[in-house]
C-alpha cells in the first residue's frame, strides 16, 4: 500500500507534548511531506533517542524505534546497513545529538550513511525540566546554572560541516513551507542529511528564536539561501552578504546602493562547493549581527557507507559463490585420526 | 612415525633411539620482538599434524614492542603435546627456551627441576643482565645447577648460517627464532615440512628473507645433530583421539566460525558490530575475512555504537552479534538493557580479561560473571552461556544464537583471554548434524497484531520483518503494555512484564541439557564445579585425584543463566562442593544464594589459568591459600 495522505501517517496515540510546543508543527510538516516522497509507508523508519523530540516515532504510523539517549544514529546505522532499501529517519534534539550522542552524530556524518537526521534545536533540556543544553547561549540562567551558564555553545551546522556532512540544512518549526521544502531536499539526498530545525520550547525556553521569527521583522532577520542565487534579504531584497574584502573571509552585511555596493558584490551561493568554507562562514551568522541563514547550506555527493558495506559483501560473494561451512571448517591444515 | 618427512629435505633423523614420552611441555620465551608467538604456533601446528593431542597457552604483554630486554616485555608461549588426551597447557615446562636474561628471570621458577633449559647466551650481556635485575651472570654462577642447561650462542650460530644471504644484521637477528625452532624440532624428532611451507607462503614476496629463515631452521636442526649436545632425544606418538578429521583451532577463531555457522543454519546474514579491544579483536578480524558468507562487519566509533548498530540490525531481522571484553561490555550495558526491554535477539560476546578498569588486557580472568548477570539497570535478565575450551566456542556460539532467536532475548557468551588465544585439536563436526537455529519472522498482518504478541510456550515475542506492509509498529525502551504493546506506566502491568522477562530466561532451561557428572555420578565426597576455561585443569585434576583413590568428581557449567534444571539435585549428591574460579567467588555466590549450600571457593586472580596442582591441593583438603578468599 502506498500512502497518499498525511492521515495515513498519523497514529492513534495521544500526542503528549506540551500544548503550544514547536514539535507539533514539525510533526505536521513531516506527516505532510511523507506522502509526497513516493516511498511505501512500510519502508519508512523513524528512530529516535531520548528527549521530548524523541517521542516523535510514536506519533508516526510507520516503523519506529524509540531507543536510548544519544544512540539513535548508531542504531539507524545498523538498520540501514542491514536493509539499504529502507528510508531511515533519525529524530533527535540538541542534547541528544550534540551532548550525549555527539560521537555517533559526527561519525554518522563522516561515514555518510544514507540516513536523514532531523535535529530539533530548542537550546534547552526540556524533558528533564529545563537545564541549559550544548546550544544554549552563554550566561543562560537555568535550574542548573543559577548564576548563568559558563559553557560556550556549539553551532550545530558548524559541527556537521566540520564532520564533512554531505547535506546540511536548517529550517524553523513555524515556517512550514520552508521546512517542508528542506525535508524534501533531505529525503532526496543520497547520504547523511543533517537538518537543524529551530523549535520553540514554550515552557522552558519560550521565544528563544523570536529575534528572527517575529512576523513583522523576519524579512530583515532571515536569509533564505538558494543555490546559484545571490545572498540577498530584506523585504525588497536590498540587503545582502559579501565577504569583507580581498583579504578577509568575514561575511558582512551590506545594502545595495550604499557605499557603491551593487549586486555584483553580493556572494552567489553554491551548495555544491566541496570545500565547505562558505557554508561554515554562514553557519555562524545570527541576529543581531546578521540575519539567520536558512535553507540548504550544503549538498554534495560522496560514496555512502551502506552502499560500501553491501558492495564489499556482494563482491566477496561473487568471488566465492560456493562458500560453505564444510569448506570453511576443512580449509587449511587438517589431519585424519583413524 | 612411519614416514620420515625430515628426510624429504635431506636432514638426518636424530641419532640413537629417541626416548618415548607420553607428553611434553615446552615454553618458548623471549622479548616481545623475538617472535616467540610465531615459534610456538609453528611447533603447535607441527605437533597437531603429527596427531598429538595438545593445548597451548600464549602469554604476552600488552605492549606491542616493549623496550628490549625488560622484564615486562617478555613474551611466552607454552605448549603441552601428548600421546594421550590432555586438557591443560601443563603446570610446569619440561623445556624452557629463554632468548634473553629477562625471559630467564620471568620463567625460570616454573621450570621443572631437572628440566631442559635452552638459553641464547649471546643475549647475556652485562647490559641485558642488568635490565633483568641479575647481579651476577647466572650462566657463570651455580644458580642453574638444578637444570639441564644448554647455553648456546644462538645469535652467532644464526649469523654464521646466514652469512651468505646478504641479509642485514637486523634481518639475520630476526631469524634466531627459526634457528631455535629447528633445534627443538631435532630434540623432539619433528619434521620441518610444515614450517618450510609456512615460510614459503608467509615470505612469498621476500625471497631472501624466506631463504634466510629456511637456512636458520635447518641450521638449528643440524646443530642438534652435529653438536651432539643432547644425550637423548624424544618421541611423542600420536594420541588415540576419536577417529575423524581434525584441525587445530583457537578460541577466537572457533567463536567467529560458530557465528558464521549459526548464520548459515538460520539462513540469516550475520551482522557483527564491534570496536577493537584486546583480547576480542581477533573475532572482528576473522569475521571481516568471511564476507562471502554474507557477513557484515561494522567497526564502530565506540563500544556503545557497536552494540547500538547491532541492535538496529537485530530489529531489522539480521543475525546480530556484538563483541568486546569487560571494559567494553560495561559501556554496552545500557544498550543491552534496551535489547532486554525491546525483546530483541542479540548475542553479546565477552572475551574476559583481568580487571578492574583497564586491568591487564592480555591476561585472563573470569570476573565478569556477575556483570553479565546483573550489570544493567533495573530487572534486566539475559541468558548466559560459557564455552569450556577453545573448540567449544564453536558449539556454544551456535547455541547462543539458538537461544537468542528462540526466545527473543540477549544472550551473553563468556569467553576469556585464555580460551581466545589458546588452541587445541578439534574434530571437525559433521556439518549436516549441526544444531538447527531457527528464525521465525512475521511478514503478514494478523488479527490485532502488536509487536509484543507472544508464543504461549516460550513467551518469545513475534519478530515482525521490518519493511513488511501492515506490520508498522513502534517499540522502545519505555515499559509497554502486555496486552497492547503500547507505552504503559500501569503498576500491575510492570510487575507482569518484569515476570515475563524473567520467565523467558527461566523457560530456556527446558531446552538445555542436564549437567553431567564426570566421576561418581551417583554422588560422593567431592564435586568440583566450574565454568568456562577452568575446564581443562579441573578435568585433569579430577582424573589424577581419582587415580590416587580420591572420590572426586567434576561437573562443568556451560549454561550459567538459566542453570541446568538438575543442578540443585546434583549439588546435593555430594558432601563437598568446591568451586574453582579465576575470580573471588562469583559462581560461588550465585550457587550459595540460590541453593543455600555451603559450597567452597577456590579462587585465583593472578591473570593466569589454574595449574592442575593447585586444584589437586584443594581436593586433598589443603587450605585454600589463594589470596582472594572471599566469603
Amino acid at each position: 500500500m502506498v500512502a497518499v495522505t498525511k492521515k495515513d501517517f498519523q497514529t492513534d496515540q495521544e500526542v503528549r507534548w506540551c500544548p503550544g510546543c514547536g514539535d507539533y508543527a514539525i510533526l505536521a510538516s513531516v506527516q505532510r511531506v511523507m506522502p509526497t516522497l513516493g516511498i511505501p509507508k512500510e519502508k519508512i523508519i523513524f528512530i529516535s533517542g531520548i528527549g521530548c523530540s524523541s517521542r516523535f516515532p510514536y506519533y508516526m504510523n510507520t516503523y519506529g524505534f524509540h531507543t536510548i539517549h544519544g544512540r539513535a544514529p548508531a542504531i539507524a546505522t545498523g538498520v540501514k546497513v542491514s536493509n539499504p532499501e529502507l528510508s531511515v529517519w533519525v529524530i533527535t534534539g540538541d542534547g541528544d545529538a550534540l551532548s550525549i550522542g555527539g560521537n555517533h552524530l559526527i561519525h554518522a556524518l563522516r561515514r555518510n550513511i544514507n540516513i536523514k537526521i532531523l535535529m530539533f534545536n530548542n537550546r534547552i533540556y526540556g524533558l528533564t525540566k529545563g537545564q541549559y543544553s550544548p546550544t544554549s547561549e552563554p550566561g543562560k540562567k537555568t535550574k542548573s546554572t543559577p548564576m548563568g551558564s559558563i559553557d560556550q555553545p556549539f553551532t550545530p551546522l558548524s559541527v556537521a560541516l566540520g564532520a564533512n556532512a554531505s547535506f546540511v540544512a536548517r529550517s524553523v518549526d513555524r515556517e512550514a513551507k520552508h521546512l517542508e521544502m528542506v525535508l524534501k531536499r533531505a529525503a532526496e539526498h543520497k547520504g547523511t542529511a543533517f537538518v537543524e530545525i529551530f523549535q520553540n520550547c514554550n515552557v522552558f525556553n519560550d521565544g528563544a528564536f523570536l529575534h528572527f521569527t517575529t512576523k513583522g521583522t523576519k524579512a530583515d532577520t532571515q536569509l533564505h539561501i538558494q543555490h546559484g542565487k545571490p545572498l540577498l534579504f530584506g523585504a525588497d531584497k536590498q540587503r545582502g552578504i559579501r565577504l569583507g574584502g580581498l583579504h578577509s573571509l568575514t561575511p558582512e552585511v551590506v545594502t545595495l546602493g550604499e557605499n557603491g555596493v551593487t549586486e555584483r558584490d553580493i556572494l552567489v551561493y553554491d551548495e555544491t562547493d566541496t570545500s565547505g568554507t562558505l557554508p561554515f562562514l554562514l553557519s555562524k551568522l545570527e541576529p543581531p549581527v546578521a540575519p539567520i541563514p536558512l535553507g540548504v547550506f550544503r549538498a554534495i555527493e560522496r560514496p555512502t557507507y551502506d552502499e560500501g558495506v553491501n558492495a564489499q559483501v556482494a563482491d566477496a560473494q561473487n568471488k566465492s559463490p560456493d562458500a560453505s561451512i564444510e569448506k570453511l571448517l576443512k580449509g587449511g591444515d587438517t589431519w585424519v585420526v583413524s | 612415525m612411519t614416514a620420515s618427512p625430515t628426510q624429504m629435505v635431506n636432514l638426518p633423523r636424530p641419532k640413537g633411539r629417541p626416548v618415548d614420552l607420553e607428553s611434553a611441555v615446552i615454553r618458548f620465551s623471549g622479548d616481545s620482538g623475538d617472535g616467540m608467538q610465531l615459534t610456538g604456533s609453528q611447533f603447535t601446528n607441527t605437533a597437531a599434524l603429527a596427531g598429538n593431542d595438545l593445548v597451548t597457552f600464549p602469554d604476552f604483554p600488552a605492549e606491542i614492542r616493549a623496550p628490549a630486554g625488560t622484564l615486562f616485555g617478555v613474551s611466552g608461549f607454552q605448549l603441552n603435546f601428548a600421546a594421550k588426551s590432555i586438557y591443560t597447557p601443563g603446570d610446569a615446562p619440561d623445556v624452557l627456551v629463554a632468548m634473553n636474561p629477562a625471559a630467564l628471570k620471568v620463567n625460570l621458577s616454573d621450570l621443572k627441576t631437572g628440566g631442559i633449559l635452552i638459553i641464547n647466551q649471546d643475549a647475556f650481556t652485562p647490559a641485558n643482565l642488568d635490565k633483568a635485575g641479575f647481579t651476577s651472570n647466572p650462566l657463570e654462577d651455580d644458580s642453574l645447577n638444578a637444570y639441564r642447561l644448554f647455553a648456546i650462542d644462538i645469535g652467532t650460530q644464526t649469523e654464521r648460517a646466514l652469512a651468505e644471504t646478504g641479509l642485514s644484521f637486523k634481518e639475520v637477528g630476526r631469524a634466531k627464532n627459526f634457528w631455535t625452532l629447528g633445534l627443538l624440532y631435532y630434540l623432539y624428532d619433528r619434521p620441518l615440512e610444515y614450517t618450510l611451507r609456512f615460510i614459503e607462503q608467509k615470505f612469498k614476496s621476500k625471497e631472501t628473507i624466506a631463504e634466510g629463515n629456511r637456512l636458520a631452521l635447518k641450521a638449528g636442526y643440524l646443530y642438534g645433530d652435529v653438536s651432539e649436545i643432547f644425550q637423548e632425544t624424544y618421541e611423542i606418538n600420536s594420541a588415540q583421539l576419536e577417529p575423524g578429521l581434525y584441525r587445530n583451532i583457537t578460541g577466537n577463531q572457533a567463536t567467529a566460525w560458530g557465528a558464521i555457522a549459526a548464520g548459515q543454519q538460520a539462513g540469516l546474514p550475520l551482522f557483527y558490530g564491534s570496536y577493537p579491544i584486546t583480547p576480542a579483536s581477533d573475532v572482528l578480524h576473522e569475521l571481516s575475512r568471511h564476507k562471502h558468507f554474507g557477513v557484515k562487519t561494522v567497526q564502530a566509533e565506540d563500544e556503545i555504537a557497536a552494540v547500538a548498530a547491532t541492535i538496529g540490525a537485530a530489529w531489522t531481522g539480521q543475525l546480530a552479534m556484538t563483541g568486546s571484553s569487560g571494559p567494553g561490555i560495561a559501556l554496552k550495558g545500557e544498550a543491552i538493557g534496551l535489547a532486554v526491554a525491546a525483546e530483541l535477539p542479540l548475542v553479546v560476546l565477552n572475551v574476559q580479561r583481568a580487571g578492574p578498569s583497564t586491568g591487564m588486557p592480555t591476561k585472563t580472568e573470569q570476573a565478569d560473571l556477575l556483570q553479565a548477570m546483573f550489570g544493567r539497570n533495573g530487572e534486566s535478565p539475559v541468558a548466559i552461556v560459557a564455552p569450556q575450551s577453545p573448540a567449544d566456542c564453536f558449539e556454544m556460539m551456535i547455541e547462543a544464537f539458538r537461544l537468542a532467536l528462540g526466545y527473543m532475548v540477549p544472550v551473553i557468551v563468556l569467553s576469556d583471554g585464555y580460551l581466545a588465544n589458546g588452541s587445541e585439536p578439534w574434530k571437525i563436526p559433521d556439518v549436516a548434524a549441526l544444531p538447527k537455529v531457527k528464525a521465525t519472522f512475521q511478514t503478514t498482518p494478523s488479527d490485532d497484531f502488536h509487536p509484543f504478541q507472544r508464543d504461549e510456550d516460550t513467551l518469545a515475542r513475534v519478530w515482525p520483518k521490518i519493511g513488511s506492509p501492515g506490520l508498522e509498529h513502534r517499540i522502545g525502551g519505555l515499559e509497554r503494555s502486555y496486552e497492547t504493546g503500547h507505552i504503559s506506566y500501569d503498576p500491575d502491568n510492570h510487575q507482569r512484564m518484569t515476570e515475563v522477562r524473567a520467565k523467558k530466561i527461566e523457560g530456556m532451561a527446558r531446552t538445555i541439557p542436564d549437567l553431567k557428572v564426570y566421576g561418581s555420578e551417583q554422588g560422593g565426597d567431592i564435586l568440583l564445579l566450574g565454568w568456562g576455561s577452568t575446564f581443562g585443569a579441573m578435568r585433569q585434576a579430577t582424573q589424577i585425584g581419582r587415580e590416587q583413590g580420591l572420590d572426586v568428581s567434576h561437573a562443568h557449567l556451560r549454561y550459567l543463566n538459566p542453570f541446568p534444571r538438575n543442578l540443585s539435585e546434583l549439588l546435593h549428591r555430594f558432601k563437598r562442593v568446591i568451586v574453582p574460579e579465576m575470580n573471588t567467588g562469583q559462581l560461588l555466590m550465585l550457587l550459595r544464594s540460590r541453593y543455600l549450600i555451603p559450597a567452597e571457593g577456590l579462587n585465583k586472580i593472578e591473570g593466569k589459568p589454574f595449574r592442575v596442582s593447585e586444584i589437586l591441593s584443594a581436593i586433598h583438603g589443603e587450605k585454600n591459600k589463594s589470596r582472594g578468599q572471599p566469603w
